[in-house]
Parts: structure tokens; C-alpha cells; sequence
């Protein structure tokens, strides 16, 4: 009895350290993968639902839209810009040397038909809505588009001029689903 | 905190020193000696707090997407369920976190009631922990009344509407509730905020709970108090591997619910938008109200039924002092061991007649069981405390555990 105690003080069984190293290395792997797992599913939820991706294209008829006037629409929560431009908005937009904007692209790379020009109304700075969209508003220097949060000019085919904000208005996927309608998104 | 303790160098012992997180973390979950005989019951309390943590994070994440108005909060569950991603997967693990909650503290709570964790000195270790089972029916309750379907409106009336029971102050009481003349938008968007709230003041009391556990340590198979350090083990790596173990065979019990039968634990009527006009035939609460739910329906007077249902929870924090008895341990009491037994057994069967109709047998049935509830806590335990003779114990914690172990060799006690 007491011997019995004894032994198994003194001679304690050795220890396999291979075996320790495989069950330590596959109990901490499955469980960081299934932890992994676990967290990526429920972070997930918060990323865009069903619901909202349903909502993520906008038709809009231009045919009612004349010469020289504006339209604004939303889509995914954003103010979209739609100018049915001048012949002159379009000459101006047109005639810049490209080489002289702060973000060079040329207006015919901005547009499906120049006629419509479609943009993202945020402003590149820091997502102030610009003016220009209403009879009245002032268009800034270039007779596009002014941000009055921070001072920032866009000409007629969106592009920044002046201000501080970096890049031109984002164009947004869109198409021409006949001559008169578009669908954006 | 001792300085000699602090002996770690670089980064570590830099901010030890000003902020000694790391030698808290040592002193209780790496060095804390723990008796060295804990059983798999003692892995409950573990358990209840990871579920806890589970809870919180889940239903942080469905509140980001969940609408507390009568109008839209059913569509906005649905919404859940079918529009968000995974969002089936949040609200299932959410919904029967609830039910896994509960099982894990109702076996946490029977522990201690078999081992007699509740006494000297670990009583208001003990009730706290009642503290916290007051607080989960609370919130429970209030969480199911948030998806607005048939039993979240109408479980909400009847409970809410028990209040009324008391004399002259009842009404008033109830429309305070309410908000209203009835359960509606403003009991709804009150329910909502305290369903929220009140899981954090659950941590708050948790961490009580933790402080108190850890100032004696925990109670043991054997109820004996640790005499040596001969007695108890280092918690990292004996009890974290046991606790991992346990987690690992409860999260697959959990997640096989989840997956395969989500709505086992529910009742189908919730998935109808609530209706004030049309109550549904057979009204039951969620199973874990059940056994108090038999004791107020086994009543057949309004205030004292209520009342007494109160009392069954509430009693609770009494226990201490109703059990004087100075052996803890079930283990060493024949006469009490058995009381035990049966009062397991007559709360299954409380919880299994709540969920009966209220008729017939098994009215019967739930006013005796009612009575053997509240007799085990105010008249046996009392009586026993006095008069259960029992045999002499080990004469510590080390010597049960080799006893046990050798008994079967040698047919001898190494105890004595």
C-alpha cells in the first residue's frame, strides 16, 4: 500500500514530447479555425444585407430633361448628378489641355454620350454634396460644380479645377438602356 | 499588490508594475490553487460565462439590425432571418443561447445545492449568484418579447399583468409597465433598452461573483476545506484543460441544436405577428419558467400565487441559513442526499406540468409538487440541519481522493 504510493512518486511516466507537440498543435488549430470561422460568420452581418444589394440600381428616364437642365437621383444613398449639357458646356469641358488638371482625364473618357454627363454628386474632399444642381446655385468658376464646405471648383464634366479636393466626381457604373433611359448601378 | 510577485522583465513587467494586470491574470487563472478533486460539475461555471460573452456579442450584433417598433419589429426579425448574411445563424445562436444559458446555470445551481457550496463562507458568493439567476429571467423575458410575435405579446401581457395581483398599487404598477393601457409601442421600446442593459449589469454582478468565488476558493466533491497545499493544484494548465474540454463537448451539443433543430426548444405561435385582439389557445412561457409557472397556475388564489412563485426564487438567497448542517458535502449526508434526489426530480416535474393545460390531475399533481418544493427548503432542510447523524469524514481533501483511488486495490481505507 504504501509502496504502491511510493512508486508513483518517484517514478513519474515519461513524458512524449512528440505527442504533446501534435495534440498542443491540432487542438490550437482547430480551434483558432473554428474560432476563425465563427467570428468571420457573425462580422459578416454587418457587412451590406440582401435587402440593401436589392437596392443598388437606379433606372432613370432623361427624356423629360432639356438642354442646359439638371437632375439629381439616388442611388445606394448617394445624390447621383445628371446634366444634359450645352453644345458650349461641352466645347468648354472638351477644350482643356489635360496635362493642366490636377486629375488628368479627358472629358471623353467621363461620358457615354456627351451629351449626358453622369457623376457622383459627393465631392472628392471630404463628401460634402456640391452646388450647382438648382437654377440659381452658384457653379463655381468653371460653371460645373462648387462644394461650399471647403471651396472646391468643378468644371463641366465634373472634374476638380480649384479647392482642395483631390480627385474629379466619380462617375458611377452606368448604361443606356434605350436613347432616353439609364440604369445606373 | 506584492512586489516580490512581480518578476517579469521587459514590456510585461513595465506595465505590471504601474498596472499589475499580468500578475492578477497569474494569480487567478495561472497559479490560483484550486482543490484538486473538481469534477466535471465544476465546469458549469466556466460554461455559464463564456455564454454569457456569447450572448452579449450576438445580441449586440442583431440589435445593430433589429427595429424596437410595434410596426416593424416582427418584419425586422424576418429581415434577419432572410436578408442579412448569416443572419439566421446570429438569431439561432442568440435565441438558444438563452435556452443553453439556463440549462448550464440550472446545473450550476444544483451543484452547489449537492455540495452545499451555499454555506459558511460562501454565502453571499451564493447569493449573488441568485442575484444573477434574477437578472437572466429578466432579461430572458424581455428578449422574447422583442421579435413581437403571438407568445412575445401575449407572454408579455400575462407576466406583466401579474403585478396586478397586488392590492391597490397593482394597476398603477402594471400601466407603469406598460407605459400605456396596454403592451405596446412604448412597453415594447422600454423592453428593448433594458434587454440591452441589463446583460452588462450582468457582468457587473458576474465579476462580483468572481471576487467573492475566489476569496475561499472553490467548494469541492468533498465539501472539505483545503488544509495543505497538498490539497490543491495549479487552475493553468489542470482546470483550463479541463474547462477547454468541457466547452469543446458543450459547443457541439449547442451548435447541433443550433443547426438542427433551432426551433425545437420555441413555440411555432411566435412566428405569427402579435395580435392584441386574439390570444392563442395554449399559452406556455419558454421552458426554463416552466417550474414557476406550474407553482402560480397550482394556486388557485391570484396574489398568493404570485406570490409564491416569487417566493420560490427568492427563497433561494435564504438557503444559507435554512441548511445549517456543517457537512457540506451531499456526499456525506444519507438523509439529505436523498431529499436532494427527490427534489430534482419534483422540479422536472414542476417544469414538466407548467407546460401541461391547467386542469384535472394535473393541477393535483402541481399543488403537491408545489408543496414538496417549498417544504425541501423551510421544513427538511431545517430539520435536518438538527438531527441528520453522519459518519466520520475524510480527514482531508488528499486522503478522499487516495482512498477512493486505493479502496479498489486493496479494499482498504487509506482515509482512516
Amino acid at each position: 500500500m504504501k509502496e504502491l504510493n511510493t512508486n508513483t512518486k518517484n517514478k513519474p511516466t515519461p513524458v512524449d514530447e512528440e505527442k504533446r507537440d501534435f495534440l498542443f498543435i491540432t487542438t490550437a488549430g482547430l480551434a483558432i479555425a473554428g474560432g476563425g470561422a465563427f467570428a468571420w460568420s457573425m462580422i459578416d452581418t454587418m457587412n451590406p444585407s440582401k435587402d440593401v444589394l436589392a437596392l443598388s440600381t437606379t433606372e432613370v428616364d432623361l427624356s423629360p430633361l432639356e438642354e442646359g437642365q439638371s437632375l439629381t437621383v439616388m442611388w445606394r444613398g448617394k445624390p447621383i448628378f445628371i446634366r444634359h449639357r450645352s453644345e458650349s458646356e461641352i466645347s468648354s469641358a472638351d477644350n482643356v489641355s489635360v496635362d493642366d488638371l490636377p486629375h488628368k482625364e479627358t472629358d471623353e473618357s467621363r461620358v457615354k454620350n456627351p451629351k449626358w454627363l453622369v457623376v457622383v454628386g459627393v465631392c472628392s474632399h471630404l463628401g460634402c454634396v456640391p452646388l450647382g444642381q438648382k437654377v440659381g446655385d452658384t457653379k463655381g468658376e468653371y460653371g460645373g460644380w462648387f462644394c461650399p464646405c471647403h471651396g472646391s471648383h468643378y468644371d463641366t464634366s465634373g472634374r476638380i479645377r480649384k479647392g482642395p479636393a483631390p480627385l474629379n466626381l466619380e462617375i458611377p457604373p452606368y448604361e443606356f438602356v434605350s436613347d432616353d433611359i439609364i440604369r445606373i448601378g | 499588490m506584492n512586489n516580490q510577485e512581480n518578476k517579469q522583465t521587459g514590456i510585461t513587467g513595465w506595465i505590471d508594475k504601474r498596472l499589475p494586470v499580468f500578475t492578477f491574470i497569474n494569480h487567478n487563472l495561472r497559479d490560483y490553487p484550486t482543490p484538486k478533486n473538481l469534477n466535471y460539475f465544476w465546469n458549469f461555471g466556466s460554461l455559464a460565462g463564456i455564454t454569457l460573452v456569447i450572448m452579449i456579442v450576438t445580441g449586440i450584433l442583431l440589435a445593430m439590425q433589429y427595429t424596437a417598433n410595434t410596426d416593424i419589429a416582427f418584419d425586422s426579425v424576418e429581415r434577419i432571418m432572410r436578408d442579412v448574411n448569416n443572419g439566421w445563424l446570429l438569431r439561432y445562436i442568440h435565441m438558444n443561447g438563452a435556452s443553453m444559458f439556463f440549462i448550464i446555470v440550472y446545473i450550476h445551481i444544483f451543484r452547489g445545492l449537492y455540495y452545499g457550496s451555499y454555506k459558511y463562507p460562501r454565502e453571499i458568493l451564493w447569493m449573488l449568484g441568485v442575484v444573477i439567476l434574477l437578472l437572466m429571467m429578466a432579461t430572458a423575458f424581455m428578449g422574447y418579447v422583442l421579435p413581437w410575435g403571438q407568445m412575445s405579446f401575449w407572454g408579455a401581457t400575462v407576466i406583466t399583468n401579474l403585478f396586478s395581483a397586488f392590492p391597490v398599487i397593482g394597476d398603477y404598477i402594471v400601466t407603469f409597465l406598460w407605459g400605456g393601457f396596454s403592451v405596446d409601442n412604448p412597453t415594447l421600446s422600454r423592453f428593448f433598452v433594458l434587454h440591452y442593459l441589463l446583460p452588462f449589469a450582468i457582468v457587473g454582478v458576474v465579476a462580483l461573483h468572481l471576487v467573492a468565488l475566489h476569496q475561499f476558493g472553490s467548494n469541492n466533491p468533498t465539501g472539505l476545506d483545503v488544509k495543505s497545499s497538498g490539497d490543491t493544484i495549479p487552475f493553468h494548465p489542470y482546470y483550463t484543460v479541463k474547462d477547454y474540454f468541457g466547452l469543446g463537448v458543450f459547443l457541439i451539443i449547442y451548435a447541433a441544436l443550433v443547426f438542427f433543430a433551432p426551433n425545437f426548444l420555441g413555440h411555432p405561435d411566435n412566428y405569427i405577428p402579435a395580435n392584441p385582439l386574439q390570444t392563442p389557445a395554449h399559452i406556455v412561457p419558454e421552458w426554463y419558467f416552466l417550474p414557476f409557472y406550474a407553482i402560480l397556475r397550482a394556486v388557485p388564489d391570484k396574489l398568493t400565487g404570485v406570490l409564491l412563485m416569487f417566493a420560490a426564487v427568492l427563497v433561494l438567497f435564504l438557503l444559507p441559513w435554512l441548511d445549517k448542517h456543517k457537512v457540506r458535502s451531499a456526499t456525506f449526508r444519507p438523509f439529505y442526499k436523498q431529499f436532494y434526489w427527490l427534489f430534482f426530480i419534483n422540479a422536472i416535474v414542476l417544469g414538466w406540468v407548467g407546460a401541461m393545460p391547467a386542469e384535472g390531475v394535473y393541477v393535483l399533481i402541481a399543488r403537491i409538487a408545489s408543496v414538496y418544493y417549498f417544504s425541501f427548503f423551510l421544513i427538511i432542510m431545517p430539520l435536518l440541519s438538527r438531527f441528520e447523524k453522519v459518519g466520520e469524514l475524510p480527514s482531508s481533501i488528499s486522503a478522499a481522493v487516495l482512498s477512493k483511488k486505493f479502496d479498489k486495490d486493496t479494499n482498504e481505507s487509506y482515509a482512516k
